[in-house]
């Protein structure tokens, strides 16, 4: 076994995601599968391999420091599950 | 010929002399699409009362001898597209009623052309799919055969383009989700460099593979729809500042003096009999043509799924933190604490592939874990990289299948992720690379599906692959094909 089922809840956990039981156990096995599959990496030599993070890696891209429109709080509380004019609502945290 | 048949080639001329004007052509694809479209399914959503309304203003336009070359031309936009006002789902349930306060950029762009928006194309949620099958929306279906998947996870673009619901489509591509449903549907399909179609507005599944490009029925509008959207743009930071050029001065006839490379790899075990004879016959005709011709070999292609299906899932398990059901998308109205409101939103919002996708991320990138999975296929990465550029100083493009089978059956391989990821492997290289990659089509299978022939190229170089996909379409005389 690549991952156990512990492990799947734990990532579950990580990533925020409820897993029910029967998904558990399926996600588990296709992870397990999927994960023995990627294993084959483990054939080619990256000793001394830069890593790509970018196909094209672009630094320092600037732009000037001028103010310009962006949406204003009416716009982007419009797509909020709840808001009350001026914030966007949670259950209580604290 | 009815209208919708035109090519937007075609159709930007007739529209430009006044022969046709827009609200005609408008209401040919809505006759089409009200004829068609409930087999086809390759709408999310339609708004035939806007797309007249838009084209009353094209004509205007036209009149006034304002607006591009897109002006007034019938178009679908893959629902992961920002559309100001207008739902965008990005086939989840997550984004159901999601209305975008923005254009993406090539929205915006093609908006100044003067385009008709038809509507939103379906797709794989948040393009995480080979079939389109994952849409929480409903499946597109194969205008070839409608049993038969119409491939994503742009499904939906290839779909409403192939069965003459629309001129043409924007599609993105992220690990072939433009040029494999347009193989499947026997379409163009174009897949830029990465950098140059800005990714602004773009609902983000992999932010170092995606790129957004055109599906068209023939070549010329690929290049008419690659002058509409690409170049440089300050709100991508990483969108390239190199010059455009005028895609379509690329098709020129004739292949003399290119040297177009055959990798061998993508002839190996697995590969349908029609579909490699199909992609041979391509590749004589361009020897014939006067093409020179050249093995290639990539030696590291059977890693790229693997490579691919972890560098992916990583990218997309940090992207698709944001929905939390707080600032926009689904949200569970039965949590009581804030945790649970993150868990129970996201838990009920996303599709098991996506769930799958974050969770082999998420892993990839845990401690522990992450030197074995990210950073190993990150390197691995590297090693494909230069596979391509070894290969490119002996070729000027490669020529090659797009996917090792015609389409298949809907619901064929649902049950096994990983025989799906393995359908791939032909595609997801270009994107770990950034290449341009095309498809156009080459033939059909004895079954009457269409065979796509992939064109890989180098960097910035979608003009060579415009070219050889030019004198291929020229070669075989197929383009703009609509099933009856």
């Amino acid at each position: 076994m690549k991952i156990s089922r512990e492990e799947v809840e734990h990532v579950a956990r990580l990533a925020r995601l409820n897993l029910k039981e029967e998904e558990l156990a399926k996600m588990t096995e296709q992870l397990d599968n999927i994960l023995s599959y990627v294993d084959k990496l483990g054939e080619l030599d990256t000793e001394n391999v830069k890593e790509t993070t970018h196909a094209f890696s672009i630094s320092n891209a600037f732009r000037e420091d001028k103010v310009k429109p962006s949406l204003d709080q009416v716009e982007a509380l419009k797509n909020a599950p709840a808001q009350d004019g001026e914030s966007f609502v949670v259950p209580r945290v604290i | 010929m009815n209208l919708y048949e035109l090519s937007i080639g075609q159709a930007a001329a007739s529209l430009a002399k006044g022969e046709i004007s827009s609200e005609e052509l408008t209401r040919s694809c809505l006759d089409r699409i009200a004829e068609v479209e409930k087999d086809i399914h390759g709408f999310v959503s339609l708004d035939p009362e806007s797309a007249l309304k838009q084209a009353e203003k094209a004509d205007e336009r036209i009149k006034k001898n304002e607006g591009g070359k897109l002006c007034g031309v019938p178009l679908s936009i893959k629902d992961l597209l920002c559309t100001k006002g207008v739902k965008t789902t990005c086939g989840s349930k997550m984004l159901e009623n999601f209305v975008p306060p923005y254009n993406a950029t090539v929205v915006e762009k093609l908006e100044q052309e003067g385009m008709v928006m038809l509507g939103k194309a379906t797709m794989d949620e948040f393009a995480m799919g080979s079939t389109s099958e994952t849409c929480a929306f409903g499946v597109p279906k194969n205008p070839w055969n409608k049993e038969y998947v119409a491939g994503g996870s742009s499904g939906g673009s290839a779909a409403t383009v192939a069965s003459g619901e629309c001129l043409g489509s924007l599609g993105s591509d992220t690990g072939g989700s433009i040029r494999q449903p347009a193989s499947l549907c026997g379409v163009v399909g174009l897949k830029p460099t990465y950098g140059r179609v800005s990714r602004y507005g773009l609902v983000a599944f992999a932010s170092s593979l995606d790129q957004i490009g055109p599906l068209t029925r023939n070549v010329e509008d690929s290049a008419i729809m690659m002058n509409a959207i690409a170049g440089y743009d300050e709100k991508d930071s990483t969108s390239v500042n190199k010059e455009t050029i005028d895609y379509t001065s690329a098709l020129v006839d004739g292949v003399k003096g290119l040297r177009i490379g055959v990798p061998k790899e993508y002839f190996g075990e697995g590969l349908d009999p029609e579909v490699e004879k199909t992609v041979r016959n391509s590749v004589e005709l361009l020897k014939e043509a006067g093409a020179e011709v050249v093995d290639i070999s990539l030696p590291r292609t059977d890693y790229c799924v693997a490579v691919y299906y972890l560098i992916a899932p990583a990218e997309a398990s940090s992207n698709l933190a944001r929905y939390d059901g707080v600032h926009y998308g689904y949200r569970d109205q039965d949590a009581k604490s804030l945790i649970d409101l993150y868990k129970q939103s996201r838990s009920h919002g996303f599709g098991d592939e996506v769930k799958r996708r974050i969770l082999i991320g998420t892993y990839a990138l845990s401690s522990g874990y992450y030197d074995a999975y990210y950073k190993k296929a990150s390197k691995a990465r590297t090693l494909i990289l230069n596979d391509f550029k070894a290969a490119f100083e002996k070729c000027d493009v490669l020529v090659s299948p797009v996917t090792p089978t015609p389409a298949w059956k809907i619901g064929e391989k649902n049950d096994d992720p990983l025989a799906m990821y393995l359908s791939d492997i032909m595609t997801l290289s270009a994107n770990l690379a950034g290449i341009p990659g095309m498809s156009v089509p080459g033939g059909f299978s004895s079954d009457g599906l269409p065979i796509g022939i992939q064109l890989q190229g180098l960097h910035f170089r979608e003009d060579v692959l415009l070219r050889v996909a030019h004198n291929i379409e020229r070669e075989l005389g197929i383009s703009n094909t609509i099933p009856r």
